[in-house]
Formats: C-alpha cells, structure tokens, sequence
C-alpha cells in the first residue's frame, strides 16, 4: 500500500507545531497502524531525521495508551476499536491520512502526537476509588449485587482512560470519561456509601482543570474504543443532582 | 448559599439551567402555537382567547410573562458562558475536523438560538408592544356577544396585517424553523441533562424531539404562510370583514408597487 501522511510535529508543549507530509510505500494491508507509523519513524531514523513521537504500550487494545485522531476522528473510523487494534486494510491505497494528537487545553501536547492526560488522573484521584480496606479475596457473593447492576458497572469498567472522548467532543469535555468512573463505582454497594461526596468531588475537579462542558452531541459515545454509552453520563447528571439537593441541606460531609 | 453557588455554576448544573428553562420555554411554544392556530377559526375565536389572556385576574399575565422572561434570559445567559467556555477548552482546533453522530442541529444550537432571541426582541415588539406597522390602531367592539364597554384588540387582525408585510412572514418562517431545528436537539436534551433517560428511552427521545419540532415549525409557519397566500394570491381563507378598511388600503397599496 502506498500512503501520504500528513503528520502533526511540535517540539514541545511550548512550541508551534505543524502538519508535516511524509510519503510511504509498501506497507502491508495487514499491518496495524501503531507498525504503519513503526515503518514511517524507520525510514525517519534512515534518512536521519527525528522520529515521530506517539504513544502506545500493550497494543492488544486495553491500555489505554494510543491517542491518534485519524482523519478528524479519534482512534480512526472504526467503530470499538482502539488505533493498535486498527489495521490498514481499512484505507485505501493511496490515502492521504491526517494524524494528529488529542486536543483540548487541559491534556496540552508534549511531543508530536503525544499529550499530558494527567487531568484524567486527576479526575480519577478527586473521587474515583474506594475508600475501604480490602483485606484478602472475600468469598464469592458475600455482599449480593443483583446481576444487572453488576453488568451496567461492568460496561462503565471497560473504560481505558484512552481519553478519546475529549479529542472527539466538540467542546473537549471529559464527561464521559468521568461517568464511566461515576458509574462504575457509585453502582455497587462499595462504592455507593461515598456516592454524593465522589461525584460532587469530581465534577469540580473536572471543572477545575477546564474541560468543556457537555452538550449532549453524543460524539464521545460514537468514538468511545470501549462502548462507554451517554447512558453513564445520564447517570452521573442525576447523582449529580441528589448530591447537590443534599449538600444545599448540608448532608455530604 | 455556596452549595447553591457551587450547584449553578459547575458544568452539571448548567446544564440543568438549560434543561429547566428549556422546558419551560419549549412548553409555552406548543401553547402558544395551539392559541396561535385559532386564526383559522372565526375571529372571534382568537379575539376572545387573547381577551381572556390578557385580562387574567391577580396580574396572572405578568407573572407567566415574568416566568417566561426569566427562562429566555437563564437560557440565553447560560448558553452564551457554555459557548465561551466550550471554545476556551479547545484553544488549538483540528486541522482535519469530523463528525461522526452528532446532528448539525446540535451543532449550530448557538446560531440557532442567537436568531430566535433576536427574533423575540422583534416579536415581542411587533405583536406585544405592537407599535410597528401602526398594529396597534386595531381594535374591535364585539368578541360575538355583542357590544362591549371598550374596544379591546383585534388579534385576527393584527396577526393578518402584521404577516401581509411579505419580509416579516420571511423573517417569521425563517426563525420558526430555526426554532424547530433548536427544538430538534433541545427536547431530548432536556431529559439527557437531568438523567431522565436510559439507551433504550434515549432513540425514542430523540425521535420525540425531532417530530416536537417539525410539529411547531408546521404549526407556526402555517399561519403567515396562510396570509401570503391570501393576501397576495387571492386564496380565500381569511374572514376580512372585521377589518376590510385596513385590509383595502394595504392591498391598494401593495397593488401601487406592484
């Protein structure tokens, strides 16, 4: 396959960056994009040149770590797919593919590709744990969840923090990555004793760090490599509601 | 009062600012545009409806006027600090842009909004304040019971004069289906935003929404496009004789450009 792409390179978080073109040749249809760009930065070290910066890690679609918007779309166009897990049977040959980092202000770019996602660990860190000692392994169904509360956490869970649903909102909010945590936690009885505190704590950190803020266009959802659905948002935006009518009352401590 | 402070101005209440406000505004719309319908009834229908509206006891109108201005300035109001805050939470944007779900209606909810609250300001003056195209010159004496003590406006009327200014029906049909492509979006938005739907009930509302707006767009702009049809085409679907002076003159008029 022969490709152009049009490359996003800035130096560091302070400097311009710009689109750079590179041609590409003999790239094998069944390679995934993550090795495409391993060929690309190949042929860059050759030729002498800086290689391009991108993130990646388990390339098995669970990390997290790939953040590449593929043609205005993040993690590319294929629906529940990360971009390790996209392969380049997908374009055509001939393609001019554009890749460029997620971008929002509150994950500013490092390098070419790759962005600073420590607002999402922050979000996370504002209320999205249990506060509870863990202790060993208890024993199977020693605290009952009914299954279909278990299934919905479980759908939350799948989220990978990859941070795709800011680069896809057209207002940068990281809303549904933090319903998802919301979600998940404030689901099952461990994590339903702090539920008012964790998402009042979360939704001001979330605001804090100048995410956007959700306009319902459901794009997140659309480009979400996990299925994460609105659904979690729909959940976040009630418990949001219950826990500021009761800390108007001064009941969350 | 710092909750409530705190309540308001995070990005979860702001959004359930627009939902409420949008819910009061989006009702009064299906109101309005069922009274709005009576003009193709016999006048009096219509005469009689905004007499009653306008002489509820208690100062009633101006409290539902109060209520309603205050949902348009929350609504407006908000809208613009989301705008603002959207924009600044992606100071860099992409070179190549895409959409891969969201409607072009709940993309262009700001230019959409933007020219129904001017087109408000202009409503609220044509057929409220009436003090444009001399509307407020007529009035009627008889609601079909009779003479009355005073004469009291003849709604009928205005709505026919105030549309048989081509430009004006324009405008109105123009901020009418804006008002349906705000709907579109809007609607199933206030039930996302106060997590009153689920994934099975979300496809449902959003048909829902899109339906609500076609309704109130069909029903809106049936009336000024009824009165082009009747002023300039002859098409008889309007009872003129109440105010057949007003009526000649302005088709004498209309006729002298022609």
């Amino acid at each position: 396959m022969k490709l152009t792409l049009k490359v996003w390179r800035q130096k560091n978080s302070n400097s311009e960056g710009k689109l750079v073109a590179y041609d590409l040749d003999g790239i094998s249809p069944d390679s995934s994009f993550l090795e495409m760009l391993d060929i690309l930065n190949e042929t860059l070290i050759e030729r002498g040149e800086e290689p391009v910066a991108f993130d990646h890690d388990c390339r098995e679609g669970i990390c997290g770590m790939c953040s590449l918007v593929i043609n205005g779309i993040p993690h590319g166009h294929e629906r529940q797919t990360t971009v390790c897990q996209l392969h380049m049977r997908h374009f055509k040959d001939g393609q001019t593919v554009t890749i460029e980092p997620w971008r929002s202000k509150p994950l500013p770019v490092i390098k070419d590709l790759i962005v600073d996602r420590t607002a999402l660990e922050k979000i996370q860190q504002a209320g999205g744990f249990v506060s509870i000692s863990t202790g060993g392994v208890p024993d199977a169904n020693a605290t009952p969840i009914p299954k279909q509360v278990a299934d919905v956490a479980m759908d939350a869970a799948a989220c990978i923090g990859c941070g795709a649903c800011v680069a896809a909102c057209k207002n940068a909010s990281a809303m549904l990555f933090m319903s998802a945590k919301v979600s998940q936690l404030n689901r099952l009885p461990q994590g339903k004793v702090e539920k008012d505190r964790r998402v009042l704590a979360m939704v001001k950190t979330h605001d804090e760090l100048g995410f956007g803020n959700c306009t319902n266009f459901g794009e997140c959802q659309a480009v979400c490599p996990k299925g994460i659905t609105l659904d979690h948002i729909a959940k976040l935006n009630r418990d949001y509601a219950v826990a500021s009518f009761k800390n108007i009352f001064g009941g969350v401590k | 009062m710092k909750s409530i402070v705190r309540l308001v101005t995070s990005s979860v209440g702001k959004k359930y600012l627009m939902a409420l406000s949008g819910f009061i505004l989006s009702g009064f719309v299906l109101g309005h545009m069922c009274g709005n319908l009576q003009v193709f009834l016999p006048p009096h229908w219509i005469n009689s409806y905004a007499h009653h509206l306008q002489s509820m006891p208690y100062g009633l109108l101006w409290v539902v006027r109060a209520v309603m201005l205050s949902a348009v300035a929350i609504h407006a109001a908000t809208a613009i600090v989301l705008f603002k805050e959207n924009k600044a939470a992606r100071p860099e944007a992409y070179r190549k842009d895409a959409t891969v779900r969201a409607s072009k209606a709940s993309r262009t909810m700001i230019v959409s909004g933007l020219i129904i609250l001017f087109f408000i300001i202009f409503h609220i003056f044509h057929y409220t304040v009436k003090n444009m195209y001399g509307l407020d010159q007529l009035m009627i004496n008889d609601l079909g019971h009779g003479p009355l003590e005073h004469p009291v406006p003849n709604v009928y009327a205005v709505m026919y004069m105030g549309f048989s200014v081509w430009y004006v029906a324009l405008f109105y049909i123009v901020a009418v289906f804006m008002l349906c492509q705000h709907l579109s979006h809007g609607v199933a938005s206030i039930f996302q935003s106060l997590g009153l739907r689920n994934e099975i009930w979300r496809y449902r509302l959003e048909k829902l929404a899109l339906a609500y707006g076609w309704i109130v767009f069909l029903g809106f702009a049936s009336i000024p496009v009824a009165v082009l049809l009747d002023f300039y085409l002859g098409v008889p679907i309007f009872d003129k004789s109440t105010f057949i002076e007003v009526y000649e003159q302005a088709k004498n008029c209309a006729g002298a450009i022609q």
